[in-house]
């Protein structure tokens, strides 16, 4: 039985310890019940939880949210701090899809006025905005010195190029720029990668989809977010394309060799990390900083198409769609901020590898507009049942580094999804429930079967119940676009 | 003997190699890079390119070979059918490559791979035959 193997003990309903031993610097913590507990036994994502629990300077303990799945060196939805003089920073703890995350639009629309024009919806932004591989807008020409701007300046940059106004920013996760970026770190090879994906949506498990409000658990917090019952929303998840693919794989050759010379004993190769305060350690976070700022330009860009989209599939002016931004959140990346260690304020560098900030009310760090309600948190489920919006608490803060889960996690593998899709419709099967959907690729849809997900409803309330955020609404599909 | 296993691996996507050899070990897995990304029953041999690759190991000589053909595909919108490795040794290796530019239409792209990763990845050989798992980030 797995569980001996890993001799886990359950703390209370919603969280459990694989204690230090061997070489471990530090305790496992999972947020599961007993039934996802099992789930989650069924891969090796315990094992990485272990070996996350190694590496030097790590602080508290190494986390897994209820939607962690085996990934490659850390697992996905793994968190993990490090002290910022005796840690170390992992290119394999963020991934190569530097700052994949999610913005949530909010909109003057009312489901009733968009039901029936759905397919119109839908075909005008699989037409406008590019997915799946290869595809990029051919009317943007990105110069080597615009891309260098994009990866300093992010989303700010995309709002000065009329993508978008100075008041989306407020509603982005560090206001759509990390500070520090040096667009100098980051490779020929990556800048080559970046150029023509710049607005693309990319394949696989990306997406723009369009849904309503179909639940609110707080109205109060529902308010000040902006979010009414029956409201059209649109949710967008993307992330760095090739350029942060190819900005890890370059730092994961330097972090190789880093290892090496700082004598930092591996109990796998994807873990490679280098000192934070070390020549390395610095580069890589100046130049994943580059990759965060081109996602968040790329989120940007993309809701300017939404907004032209809604335009021309429905024929309503901008006044009329009020279309706005009520956050946009990073799930790969590692951030330096400040948190209390035994009492004290220090600042830390937490990794969260799928897993979501959740910062409380009145912290610095939650937007002005959200300072009484806390910071919000987007967790998209699959195409065929919902998504929900959280917001991020105390408990949170204190007990996880202010981190709560990012999404359903898979329980399949791909190979398996496609056994089982094997024969069906999915598209079809997804229009029968009132979900149209436009995808680059039917494998792409086969792959992305719903039940090959978990149900983002028992991982959202774990996390709920767990205390490390709050539900406010719960969101469900219209239509779909994939890669 | 197939030229490479998927095996279930839960978010991204796994395959098993084997090879009589380190060469067809490295010929076998970027046969499978590109079988996974595409139908190569489409893809023709029209161009070649030359690659000449480095690694501290076999291990990371590996990963650094499929980044390449990756990379160049995800570059120059390259599939590639055919792989000749003329010289291998344990920290590097030539190769020539041969295949054609993706054509809208004529091709499909069934899965887009992000990167090859080095999660727990050791190369051994047992009874004479050359074994690798390798783990690509989807």
């Amino acid at each position: 039985m797995a569980e001996d193997k890993y001799k886990i003990q359950k703390i209370d309903a919603y969280r459990w310890r694989i204690p230090r031993e061997g070489k471990m610097r530090v305790d496992g913590i999972i947020y599961a019940d007993e039934h996802m507990l099992e789930e989650i036994q069924k891969d090796e994502s315990l094992q990485q939880v272990i070996n996350v629990a190694h590496l030097p300077g790590i602080i508290g303990h190494s986390l897994a949210m209820p939607d962690i799945h085996w990934g490659y060196g850390f697992p996905i939805g793994g968190v993990a701090a490090f002290d910022m003089d005796a840690g170390v920073v992992s290119p394999g703890g963020v991934g190569y899809d530097i700052n994949c995350g999610v913005r949530l639009l909010r909109t003057g629309l009312y489901r009733v006025e968009i039901v029936h024009k759905l397919e119109a919806v839908v075909n005008t932004l699989f037409a406008n905005i590019p997915s799946g591989v290869g595809s990029h807008r051919k009317d943007l020409k990105l110069s080597r010195q615009d891309e260098k701007n994009v990866l300093k300046n992010g989303a700010r940059w995309a709002v000065s190029q009329g993508y978008g106004t100075k008041e989306d920013l407020e509603h982005i996760e560090e206001k759509g720029c990390i500070p520090g970026a040096d667009p100098e770190l980051v490779s020929d090879r990556a800048l080559e990668r970046g150029k023509t994906q710049l607005g693309t949506l990319g394949s696989g498990n990306h997406f723009v989809e369009v849904g309503y409000v179909s639940e609110i658990y707080d109205d109060k917090i529902a308010q000040a977010l902006g979010l009414e019952k029956d409201g059209v929303t649109i949710v967008v998840h993307t992330g760095s394309r090739g350029l942060g693919y190819q900005v890890c794989d370059d730092f994961i050759k330097v972090m190789i060799n880093a290892s090496h010379k700082y004598n930092i004993e591996l109990p796998d190769r994807q873990l490679c990390c280098a000192p934070i305060n070390s020549p390395q350690g610095k580069e890589y976070i100046a130049a994943m900083a580059c990759a965060a700022n081109y996602a968040f330009a790329n989120r940007q860009m993309i809701t300017h198409w939404v907004r032209e989209s809604f335009e021309r599939a429905l024929l309503v002016s901008p006044k009329e769609s009020q279309i706005h931004p009520v956050y946009d959140v990073c799930h790969n990346i590692a951030k330096i901020e400040e948190h209390i260690v035994d009492g004290e304020k220090k600042k830390l560098c937490v990794h969260r590898k799928g897993a979501t900030r959740s910062f409380p009310p009145n912290h610095p760090e939650t937007p002005d507009a959200y300072k009484s309600v806390g910071q919000p948190v987007l967790i998209p489920g699959d195409m065929g049942r919902c998504s929900y919006v959280l917001v991020g608490t105390e408990k949170a803060y204190s007990d996880t580094f202010g981190s709560t889960c990012h999404g359903a996690g898979r329980v399949m593998s791909r190979n398996q999804a496609m056994k089982t899709a094997k024969g069906r419709n999915i598209a079809q099967e997804l229009k029968e429930k009132g979900i149209l959907v436009r995808a680059d690729s039917r494998a792409t849809l086969d792959e992305e079967l719903p039940e090959a997900y978990k149900d983002v409803t028992e991982v959202v309330d774990i996390v709920e119940n767990a205390g490390i955020s709050k539900k406010v609404a719960q969101l469900k599909p219209l239509c779909v676009i994939k890669g | 003997m197939p030229k490479y296993i998927l095996i279930d691996h839960t978010a991204d996507i796994g395959i098993d190699l084997v090879g009589i050899s380190l060469q067809e070990l490295f010929t076998n897995a970027a046969f499978a890079l590109f079988d996974i990304i595409t139908d190569l029953s489409k893809v023709e041999s029209k161009i070649e390119h030359k690659i000449q690759i480095a690694g501290l190991d076999k291990e990371q000589l590996l990963v650094n070979w499929l980044g390449e053909l990756l990379y160049l595909h995800d570059v120059k919108n390259l599939l590639f059918k055919d792989f000749i490795i003329t010289d291998i040794k344990d920290n590097k290796l030539i190769a020539s490559v041969r295949g054609e530019e993706f054509a809208e239409g004529k091709h499909v792209i069934k899965t887009e791979i992000k990167a090859v990763t080095h999660h727990n990845l050791s190369i051994i050989k047992k009874d004479d035959l050359w074994k690798a798992r390798i783990i690509f980030d989807l």
